[in-house]
């Protein structure tokens, strides 16, 4: 198999790799990049534990191809703290105790990270409906919400 | 395996045209990555045409809209325009999967997948909406309802791709709406599955109606019958039991353990009654 040389843009900075042409857009942050963050929790799109941004919308890296990264913007967990400051979903999870296992965590940050930068003030519902592609096999699901709406109060009151 | 990204809608139909093995289009990529990952196809040759020009625009065209083919259902969803004139349309598409799917899923994708089951084709179909496809032989367009061939095979000729959907302009007073039914709220396939469009004049009565059903055969169909049973009428009781009865007569599904015949035959029926209230509702009448 011939491979591709492709040039991207990783959490702000410009990244390049060489990869497969069959190669996930997860296998490449995880095996060449060093991005582990993303998590192959099934690999055909039903967990979300591989949740990244690709020019700015939520999908789940594992139904991406390395090769269609090309000249797009991904985002990953990796990017959300600034240095040793975690951000507030960060935080809340945390302080809620929100993770058991901590498989799910990084794609439910990136997700529930995507809907507060869209929508602040989610309900409930709304929450529990935009993650309905993020499952946690530890069941901590109210958990999670909790953190997510706490995390929504302390991000709109700063 | 080869990935190919062209540079013109030309040499892409050159390049499927011309590949003697199995050749895939990635749009969204949610149904490909996971048959390649499945082992359920091998292809031989991968195309991207997401960076076309117009592939991932949506254009006012004759009343209507045209969405290019790499268009996925959270970009639809965000269009105004689509969705006030297409709201049946846009539910159906973003009934598909979660919202990391919506992220990627297009509803050329989703019709090209040729699943029985595909939550956009029935809207796309009680729309009358067309496809623009280009192949070897240029450029054509054809109904979305003559797409579908049966499960996971396509109308579509040796090299032919799609560029876009055309949603056509409506009259006044006109609705649409899509149901499904499935065992779970969400990430589910439909067991069966209705779709209506249609219009009423100013007394209420529906002067033209389409209604296309979903995982009750092996494509998506349009029902004339079911449409013929409520157009010239209020909807009143008697013309939603004659929907109803029209759309069962028109089922022919698989039997297995998410659905029965029985079941699937009956519950299409009950969401073509359903969908056609819903798509009144919006027309601005009343039943
Ligand atoms: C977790 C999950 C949940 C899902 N839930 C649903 C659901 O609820 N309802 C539902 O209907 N589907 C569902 N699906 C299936 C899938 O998401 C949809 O069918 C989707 O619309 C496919 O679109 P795509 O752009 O990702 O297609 P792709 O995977 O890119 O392509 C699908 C097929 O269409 C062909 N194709 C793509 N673009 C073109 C083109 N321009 N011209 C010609 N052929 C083309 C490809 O060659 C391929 O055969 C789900 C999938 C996943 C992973
Ligand atoms: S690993 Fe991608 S959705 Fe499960
Ligand atoms: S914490 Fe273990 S999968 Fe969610």
């Amino acid at each position: 198999m011939k491979t591709i040389h492709v040039s991207t843009t990783v959490n702000g900075d410009a990244a390049e790799f060489i990869c497969g042409p069959d190669e996930s857009l997860l296998d490449v942050l995880r095996n060449r990049l060093g991005l582990t963050g993303a998590k192959e929790g099934c690999g055909t799109g039903d967990c979300g534990a591989c949740s990244v941004m690709l020019d700015g919308r939520l999908v789940c890296s594992c139904l991406v191809l390395g090769a269609e990264a090309e000249g797009v913007t991904v985002d990953t967990i990796e990017g959300l703290a600034e240095g040793d400051h975690l951000h507030p979903l960060q935080q809340s999870f945390i302080d809620h105790a929100a993770l058991q296992c901590g498989v799910c965590t990084p794609g439910i940050l990136v997700a529930a990270k995507a809907l507060l930068d869209r929508n602040p003030d989610p309900t409930e519902t709304e929450v529990r409906y935009w993650l309905a592609g993020n499952l946690c096999r530890c069941t901590g699901y109210d958990k999670i919400i909790h953190a997510v709406m706490d995390a929504a109060k302390t991000m709109r009151a700063a | 395996m080869r990935f190919v990204r062209p540079e013109t809608l030309e040499e892409a139909a050159t390049l499927l045209g011309q590949e003697s093995g199995v050749t895939r289009i990635i749009s969204g990529g949610t149904d490909v990555m996971v048959q390649m990952r499945s082992g359920l196809v091998a292809p031989d040759l991968v195309v991207d045409l997401k960076h076309l020009t117009g592939l991932r625009s949506i254009t006012p065209e004759a009343g209507g809209f045209r969405i290019g083919a790499a268009v996925s259902g959270a970009q639809l969803g965000e269009h105004e325009g689509v969705c006030a004139l297409w709201p049946g349309v846009v539910e159906g598409v973003q009934l598909i999967g979660s919202t990391q799917v919506q992220g990627r899923a297009t509803m050329v994708g989703n019709l090209c997948n040729g699943s029985p089951a595909a939550d956009a084709v029935p809207g796309l179909v009680a729309a009358d909406a067309t496809v623009r496809i280009m192949g070897p032989n240029g450029s054509r367009d054809c109904p979305v309802a003559e797409i579908p061939a049966g499960p996971g095979r396509t109308t579509l000729g040796k090299g032919e791709f799609v560029t876009s959907v055309f949603l056509p302009a409506r009259p006044e007073r006109s609705g649409d709406a899509y149901l499904r039914f499935t065992p779970r709220t969400e990430m589910d396939i439909a067991v069966a599955a209705a779709a209506v469009s249609l219009t009423v004049d100013a007394k209420g009565v529906v002067t033209a109606a389409r209604v296309a059903l979903g995982a009750v055969a092996p494509t998506v169909m349009l029902v004339p019958e079911a449409a013929a049973a409520i157009i010239g009428t209020t909807l009143d009781d008697a013309a939603q039991a004659a929907l109803a009865a029209a759309a069962s007569a028109a089922c022919n599904p698989i039997d297995d353990k998410r659905g029965t015949i029985e079941f699937r035959t009956r519950v299409a029926g009950v969401l073509a009654r359903r969908a056609a209230l819903i798509a009144l509702a919006r027309a601005g009448g009343q039943n």
